[in-house]
């Protein structure tokens, strides 16, 4: 590719909010990097940045404009970009399911997707899921039976769990479904740990996060 | 992450004609490609975007069989209700890879072209013929549990990673292609991935500037569809062994057998031989004994992966087993 010349727009140094709040050395030298380095993952990357790229996404109901280096996973544009920091950074390879969001109403791994690729389109992050004071039916339910201890993979734990529970509904089977052709499979113990295999609780939070689920899924818990 | 332009296909034409450029990648899914370039095992110079590209329908053919999009999700696969009615083994081996996040990115064309886990592919520090040809093979000599115990070479010990395409192996599918001049062809599912021998780096029969456009299967066979994975936990991990099997059996006498497996070799395996021992043969321990055996004839272990050859007799009893009512 030409060799494009760096731009100031990205390099910039900018102080946010977090810069202030934040008082940690890691943090600070984290806030202190222009977005092209925090894009371009854990690997150094000396070279000038690729040209940015001007998006619109929905998020929350709300429309971003967002200029952004292409290689800006959707999850670095939500933390890094819009300071929207309840979608967690756990592997950074959709190993963990931390980064789990809702993208036009599907469960995806959003360390795994560049911002690029979801031009026009919706996203729900755990920030948008309240109604004003009132919580979702999920984030109720994992309250009311304790799904989290540290409370780090919980927002992808919940926006996967509403993901899975829309799939449910609209009968899609999962590995451990015994009978292929049945519109819906009933979400027991067993049916919902395999359908939320890709979240990690590393306090092992499981029964209490199935215990949430089954609550809203309407099953006896 | 490497720098990269980003340009969005239009059409396949344009699609297949902008990959046809050295550095060019196609990006679907993306889920297995931008986790390799975050580690810089690829450093694509030019991302080309297909996922506005109409190729996300799952169709009836004229032959009683499907054709399935590039671009159909896999999860929408494994839902489709033809699929699950039609090709048990199809749904169940999807289900059966990664997780439901990753299933609703993943396409079809992305799942059959995704790279090897190999630990050392993946760690840019080490020596990896697939990789960086003529550097040399890590896992020969490294920790190969996971690693391949047929149709390997010197070069290369790698597995393929995919559930899908080993369901897809025992179904006989076709991989539907356009190149850059738009001239189609169909590549037997058999012949689209290659064993490593020595060149581990060229993975599959596509040529420079040729894409997928579909996946088509053929009626489907008579029989039971099993598809069992075996991994080092419940869920959510790469197949040490698994078997795609479709068998049709009655009145204590095997008529047809497919097999295919995954786990142990760069492609989705078949074993003619090992087929061949089931049919017009009664569903015994002996019969089962005989295509385990025509099965590993030439397997080898490299160390840490020596328990495959015990593993996939014992799964290939149990599959025939439940398949034949035995």
């Amino acid at each position: 590719m030409d060799e494009q010349e760096s731009d100031p727009e990205l390099d910039k140094i900018e102080v946010t909010r977090r810069t202030v709040i934040e008082t940690g050395t890691t943090a600070l030298l984290l806030t202190a990097l222009p977005h092209a380095a925090l894009a371009a993952g854990s690997v150094e990357d000396k070279e000038p940045p690729p040209p940015p790229v001007t998006i619109g996404l929905r998020i929350n109901g709300q429309l971003h404009s967002l200029t952004l280096d292409p290689r800006t996973t959707v999850l670095d544009a939500l933390r890094e970009h819009l300071e929207l920091t309840g979608s967690k950074k756990g592997c950074d390879h959709g190993q963990c399911g931390a980064c789990t969001v809702l993208i036009e109403g599907r469960r995806v791994n959003s360390c795994l997707t560049l911002a690029v690729m979801h031009d026009g389109q919706s996203i729900t992050t755990i920030e948008g899921l309240a109604d004003g004071e009132t919580l979702h039916p999920v984030q109720t339910a994992f309250v009311e039976h304790d799904g989290f201890q540290c409370g780090y993979c919980t927002s992808g734990q919940i926006c996967s769990a509403i993901g899975m529970l829309a799939e449910s509904r609209q009968g899609m089977p999962s590995y451990v479904t015994q009978d292929l052709m049945r519109a819906a499979a009933d979400l027991t113990d067993v049916e919902i740990r395999e359908r939320m295999s890709g979240n990690i609780c590393r306090c092992a939070a499981y029964p209490n996060i199935v215990a949430a689920i089954k609550q809203v899924a309407g099953m006896p818990t | 992450m490497k720098a990269f332009t980003y340009q969005r296909a239009n059409t396949t034409a344009h699609a297949a004609a902008a990959t046809a450029k050295p550095g060019a990648k196609i990006i679907a899914g993306g889920t297995n490609l931008l986790d390799l370039m975050k580690l810089q095992v690829e450093t694509p110079s030019q991302l080309i975007d297909i996922n506005h590209l109409p190729l996300d329908k799952v169709e009836e053919t004229s032959e009683g069989g499907l054709r399935i999009g590039a671009l159909v999700r896999n999860s929408d696969l494994a839902a489709d209700p033809r699929v699950r009615q039609r090709y048990g083994v199809l749904s169940r081996a999807l289900l059966a890879g990664a997780s439901a996040q990753l299933r609703n990115k993943a396409t079809t064309g992305g799942n059959l072209l995704q790279r090897t886990r190999c630990y050392y592919f993946y760690d840019i520090t080490k020596p990896c013929n697939k990789r960086s040809p003529g550097s040399g093979c890590a896992a020969l000599e490294g920790f190969n549990r996971i690693h391949a115990i047929l149709g390997t070479s010197e070069q290369c010990i790698a597995t393929h990673p995919s559930d899908m395409a080993v369901a897809m192996r025992a179904l006989d599918a076709n991989v539907e292609t356009v190149d850059r001049q738009g001239d189609t062809r169909a590549i037997p599912i058999a012949e689209f991935h290659r064993l490593p021998g020595n060149t581990p780096e060229i993975e599959t029969s596509l040529k420079p500037g040729e894409i997928i456009t579909a996946v088509t299967l053929p009626p489907p066979p008579p029989g039971v569809q099993v598809y069992r994975k075996v991994r080092d936990r419940a869920s959510y991990a790469f197949a040490l062994v698994s078997v795609a099997a479709i068998v049709d059996s009655a009145r204590g006498r095997i008529r047809s057998a497919r097999l295919a497996f995954g786990g142990l070799a760069l492609k989705p395996w078949r074993s003619p031989q090992a087929e061949q021992q089931l049919v017009d043969a009664a569903p015994d321990t002996s019969t089962f004994n005989a295509a385990a055996n025509a099965l590993l004839e030439g397997a080898r272990g490299f160390g840490d992966n020596d328990f495959k050859i015990p593993l996939v007799r014992r799964t290939l009893h149990s599959v025939l087993a439940e398949t034949t009512g035995a």
